[in-house]
């Protein structure tokens, strides 16, 4: 048999998280959802883990912070020493004050790219992919729940399709794939 | 669900009180400064604290009403109390400032009439001050230049217009916002709506009032302590801390009512938003500290360089550690989701910057009053920080008691019940 896989479109977000509520609750396990805008609370539901993002934003922050310091430390202290404002200490500690502007942008700099870039790749949303969006409608004003048969072992697309009428689905769309 | 004091809180605050009041007396008792000095100035430094922390909290309360924010509407009642407390800390705060104008301590240098006028006929105390070299008049060794150039801003009728000002209005606003919440509770359907719109508008204009008494009041009753010093960003600078000190009060309060079992509504999502704002407004603190200090090092103009080489100098410890502890402990600690969601984690970072602003008002206050005299934190502070910390904490808590502990009607009430984030 083919594997299919199941598009349950809603009008509205709660609908929505009723219908997945319903399917997790009966042992389907629900591939993604698709909606104009984040559906708050639909994570812990269809079980998604929590995103590892602000980990990877801290270490570009760190590494935005050590970069712009090891910079600043080469150039006016090491390399050619400076004398700024009267300030010839050339020690990195004594003129920190001065440098903690550049350091702080700089990390923000690093951490705001570096989190932007990463979101996008692992979302594979890098400018000129292909749009992975199974129905234009859920970038309007439709929800969409997406069930995989290839996941659901278990459960026939009828019993699923069964299962999804019961909830106040404004159409079900089944594909090959 | 009406909040009622227990018999623990109650013997609690009153311990804070006696046994406050006990160690201040102790303290005033060692406090050999001229004129109580210390005293006076200690009492100025923990009844601002305070009433900044209410102050702060009025801010809170008017900033989620003018922005229509929906999650804090459970809370509305915590933040209310919380302010309750600003005529009480008015009140320490106009004890401290009538006994400078009585000249009773000597916190205010500029309140000294005599340093106002280019001469002077006479001596001693039976001498009149003049401002033209008239027959028979010297040079008056009080003169300071400085601060007469200030007399347009800086003399007592137009300090005390101000002052009265500042409290009549915060005082006027905290009244008609608690007195509105309290009527919204009685009303449904299209007069809430409009009784809301009116709070709307009402707390855009407190914010408009807020906006510029707030740097104006720490211009008079702070700054003016380092008379010939100024600097513009100070009032962002105080204001940052009250706003940092009240969200603490704020989480610290709301996860207590939640342990005794009140607040049953108040979910995970709450508590981990307001540990947001401590964290933020700790950030916006050390943001404008960091910029005050940073371009007065830079540039090393004598006239802006005395506030912080006498602060540098004397007690470094106390000013060094002050920053760090209000930058980083929070930053290291309160980063993580997970630490924002724990509730006796995020009472012990609280507790710590707590203490933290409470000294950070120390180190704006007492090197100016004391000047060599001040050598640190002492028994008479904790005592006065104790009292002023019971005496807070029951007038907090007796506000609690006088009505539902959660708002019975509002527009946004269910979305404040169903905020998850």
């Amino acid at each position: 048999m083919a594997n299919k896989v199941i598009y349950a479109v809603y009008e509205d977000p709660e609908q929505l998280k009723d219908g997945a509520r319903k399917l997790v609750s009966n042992g389907v396990k629900v591939k993604d959802t698709w909606s104009p805008f984040p559906i708050h609370g639909i994570d812990p539901i269809i079980g998604i883990k929590r995103t590892r993002l602000a980990i990877a934003a801290f270490m570009f922050g760190i590494t935005g912070t050590s970069l712009a310091l090891l910079g600043m430390w080469y150039m006016n202290i090491f390399d050619w020493p400076m004398n700024i404002g009267g300030k010839p200490s050339q020690a990195l500690y004594k003129n920190l004050p001065a440098f903690i502007p550049v350091t702080f942008e700089f990390t923000v700099l690093c951490a705001a790219h570096g989190m932007a870039i990463t979101y996008m790749i692992r979302n594979k949303t890098l400018p000129g992919m292909p749009a992975r969006n199974p129905d234009p409608r859920s970038t309007d004003d439709k929800f969409i729940i997406e069930v995989r048969t290839a996941d659901n072992h278990g459960h026939s697309a009828e019993a699923i399709t069964s299962l999804l009428r019961e909830t106040p689905v404004f159409e079900i769309n089944e594909r090959q794939y | 669900m009406n909040f009622t004091l227990s018999n623990r809180a109650r013997s609690i605050t009153f311990g804070l009180m006696i046994l406050g009041a006990v160690a201040t007396v102790v303290g005033i008792l060692g406090d050999h400064t001229d004129h109580h000095q210390r005293t006076w100035a200690s009492l100025l430094v923990t009844g601002l604290f305070f009433f900044g922390i209410s102050l702060g909290a009025l801010f809170f309360y008017a900033l989620q009403n003018a922005t229509e924010t929906g999650w804090t509407v459970l809370l509305k009642r915590v933040f209310e109390g919380i302010y309750s407390y600003l005529p009480i800390g008015a009140i320490s705060l106009v004890i401290v400032l009538a006994a400078g104008s009585m000249h009773w301590h000597h916190i205010y240098h500029w309140m000294d009439h005599t340093l106002y006028h280019e001469y002077m006929i006479g001596e001693g105390h039976d001498a009149q001050y003049v401002d033209e070299a008239v027959q028979g008049a010297v040079a008056n060794p009080n003169y300071d230049v400085l601060i007469a150039n200030k007399k347009a801003f800086l003399n007592q009728p137009f300090f005390w217009i101000r002052t009265l000002m500042y409290l009549g209005v915060f005082i006027f606003f905290a009244r008609w916002f608690r007195n509105q919440s309290l009527q919204l509770d009685k009303e449904t359907g299209e007069s809430l709506v409009k009784r809301m719109l009116m709070n709307y508008r009402r707390s855009a204009l407190f914010l408009v009032f807020f906006a510029v008494f707030s740097t104006t009041l720490a211009w008079d009753w702070i700054m003016s302590i380092d008379t010939h010093w100024f600097s513009t960003l100070f009032g962002w600078y105080v204001f940052a801390g009250m706003f940092c000190s009240a969200m603490i009060t704020a989480v610290i309060l709301v996860l207590y009512l939640k342990r005794k079992g009140y607040l049953p509504q108040v979910n995970n999502s709450h508590i981990h938003d307001l540990g947001k704002w401590v964290f933020a407004t700790s950030f916006l603190w050390t943001y404008l500290y960091f910029s005050q200090f940073m371009l007065i090092w830079y540039s090393n103009i004598p006239e802006e360089v005395t506030y912080f080489q006498e602060r540098i100098n004397n007690h470094p410890w106390m000013m060094w550690g002050t920053f760090f502890i209000n930058f980083l402990v929070p930053m290291v600690l309160l980063m993580s989701r997970d630490a924002k969601r724990n509730p006796r984690f995020l009472v012990f970072v609280g507790s710590i910057i707590f203490i933290g602003h409470w000294m950070d008002v120390n180190m704006m206050i007492m090197p100016g009053s004391l000047g060599h005299d001040f050598h640190g934190v002492g028994l008479l502070e904790i005592g006065m920080f104790m009292m002023f910390l019971g005496i807070f904490m029951y007038a907090v808590l007796n506000t609690l008691t006088k009505a539902p502990l959660t708002v019975v009607n509002h527009p946004y009430l269910d979305e404040s019940i169903h905020h998850q984030i």
